[in-house]
């Protein structure tokens, strides 16, 4: 199918909001636009951040996904408590793969559970007795942890209990640093709000806990890397590049990190943001506070990655932008043979994204550098400056659609007839049903990283492997195809 | 009166940002901007215009302060 016109994709947003009743259609219309290049600001075409209409089928998360899951979580020597009944966290566990070194259960608890599973009595009568409680216990059975990290659930809010009390006390008594989180699910309209409480949390109870203690030693060179959660080694293969070039990543923020280091953060000298969505807070806070420059970086694809390189380069003298051109030359034999390997089975094929507040536009340019044309993106909890970042990068006249619904998803993909979908484990199926090749951008389809030089080689390939697979053509039965044989279809 | 968060753009642009609102915008010009007072009317990139109180000397960037929306 050919690119479409302005006209034709607008004409495809209106058929679609044709069933929704009046209300619906006027509040959804506003979530759906077509990409202009032209415009500077994103508010002028799309509404994002908004409450999600009831009654349609929304993919977003809550505030204490955004906190415990994608946030906290990933701090991986902190013991996580899912503060309130036990299904939150139980059903969660585990499921957003960032990796992490150490020993579970010892002295890293990454995808453990640990909830104080709150029963009816927990709700009339509180639960800040049996929230200390459970501290203590944590205490005595996991000694190795450096810190702990209260969660809330729904119910903490709605009952009332005092947390950060219950913290104040333990934190004296153990002398650990001990995290009361009110990232209660009912907060916001998202998860975007819990990250946004998380990175306040971080910055009340954590970030400060160094300050006017030089015994740390720095260097010129000193970087954290913020907001990349080690999906599948993410940040392994990011980081290994930035130490090529002759940084010195004090901090991985927050996948397979650890507490020391984000206390170390406030004495580096550039903070690198690749999730910007959910990290932007502490680097703002932190550029206010401590002085420390940030700037975002996008690490999907050759063609990003080198400018990304060049650009954190830039903020350092001559031997880091040396070593940043020594990098990107190393890889470039690697990279080519990718692309001259994959790009002609490729070419042309067209994509359309719906992930979280990242990716939709930061894996544009991997699938340009491989000859694919992302057709249609939308974010499930992005804010009116991530959009802004979008529509630059997104051809004209392509598809935006912001927190969308079930129903859109599945009509404008029957449209539009991509070549390949990248969504969540929820889209998966519905659309592997419908024939069309999947992968899950959220979790790289238990596979990764996609981050870096290595990451790309591995991003290529699987997306080869998955729109190219021989299956996509079985998908009809035998007798229904053109080419079976009257005899065949005689049979039938 | 929202709390402005105050920074630098690489090309050396204020950036004006609310984050409740979720408002990102360039300070495309301001009242006064002297060594000896700072603030005034401000109007930014897309045409709004807010007002901080001047200031002398003008403050360290990047800073948070609070505007009132004109
Ligand atoms: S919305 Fe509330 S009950 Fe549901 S997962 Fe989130 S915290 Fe738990």
């Amino acid at each position: 199918m050919a690119a479409m016109t302005r006209e034709e994709t607008e004409a495809l947003i209106q058929e679609v909001l044709e069933v929704y009743p009046e209300k619906a259609k006027l509040d959804r219309a506003k979530h759906l636009a077509v990409n202009d290049q032209s415009l500077e600001k994103a508010n002028k075409c799309i509404t994002s951040n908004r409450k999600s209409l009831p009654g349609v089928m929304t993919i977003r998360g809550c505030a204490y996904a955004g906190s415990k899951g994608v946030v906290w979580g990933p701090i991986k020597d902190m013991i996580h408590i899912s503060h309130g009944p036990v299904g939150c966290g139980q059903y969660s566990r585990a499921g957003r793969r960032n990796y992490y070194v150490g020993t579970t259960g010892v002295n890293t608890f990454g995808t453990m559970n640990f909830t104080s599973d709150f029963q009816e009595k927990d709700i009339v009568f509180g639960g800040d007795k049996k929230l200390a409680k459970l501290i203590d216990e944590i205490e005595v059975l996991f000694p190795l942890n450096k810190g702990i990290s209260i969660q809330s659930e729904c119910p903490i809010g709605l009952i009332g209990d005092d947390i950060e009390a219950v913290a104040k006390v333990k934190k004296k008594e153990h002398g650990k640093t001990i995290v009361p989180v009110r990232c209660e699910g009912f907060r916001g309209v998202s998860q975007s709000l819990g990250h946004h409480i998380a990175n306040d949390a971080i910055r009340d109870w954590v970030l400060e806990n160094r300050d006017g203690d030089d015994s740390f030693p720095t260097t010129p060179y000193d970087v954290a890397v913020i907001g990349d959660y080690n999906i599948g080694g993410d940040a392994w293969s990011s980081r290994t590049l930035l130490e090529e070039m002759g940084l010195r990543v004090v901090a991985q923020w927050s996948g397979d990190g650890t507490i020391a280091e984000i206390e170390k953060t406030p004495k580096v000298k550039l903070n690198l943001i690749h999730c910007y969505r959910s990290m932007n807070y502490i680097a703002r806070h932190m550029e206010e506070k401590y002085s420390i420059p940030w700037i975002e970086y996008n690490f999907f694809g050759p063609t990003k990655i080198a400018e990304s390189l060049r650009r954190i380069a830039s903020h350092f003298d001559e031997t880091i932008q040396a070593g940043a051109e020594r990098v990107i030359e190393r890889y470039k034999i690697e990279y080519e043979a990718v692309i001259a390997k994959y790009k002609p089975r490729l070419q042309g094929k067209r994509v359309m994204l719906y992930v979280g507040g990242l990716r939709p536009r930061h894996v544009i340019g991997a699938y340009e550098d491989l000859g694919m044309e992302v057709v249609g993106t939308g974010y499930e909890f992005a804010h009116n400056d991530d959009y802004d970042r979008t529509i630059k990068e997104m051809g004209n006249a392509t598809l935006l659609y912001d927190d969308v619904t079930g129903y859109e998803f599945e009509e404008f993909v029957k449209k539009v007839q991509p070549d390949l979908v990248g969504s969540g484990i929820k889209e998966k199926y519905i659309f592997q049903k419908m024939g069309v090749p999947f992968r899950q951008m959220h979790s790289w389809d238990y596979s990764g990283p996609y981050h870096g030089y290595d990451g790309f080689a591995i991003f290529a390939k699987d997306m080869d492997m998955t729109i190219n697979n021989p299956c996509w053509k079985n998908f009809k039965a035998p007798w229904k195809t053109e080419a079976a044989s009257d005899a065949v279809k005689a049979v039938a | 009166m929202p709390s402005v968060m105050l920074r630098k753009r690489e090309d050396g642009k204020l950036l004006f940002y609310v984050a409740k609102k979720d408002l990102e915008e360039t300070i495309e010009s301001m009242e006064f901007d002297t060594p000896d007072k700072w603030g005034g009317e401000v109007v930014l990139g897309d045409g709004s215009r807010y007002y901080f109180e001047p200031t002398s000397p003008p403050p360290k960037i990047p800073t948070t302060l609070q505007a009132k929306r004109l």
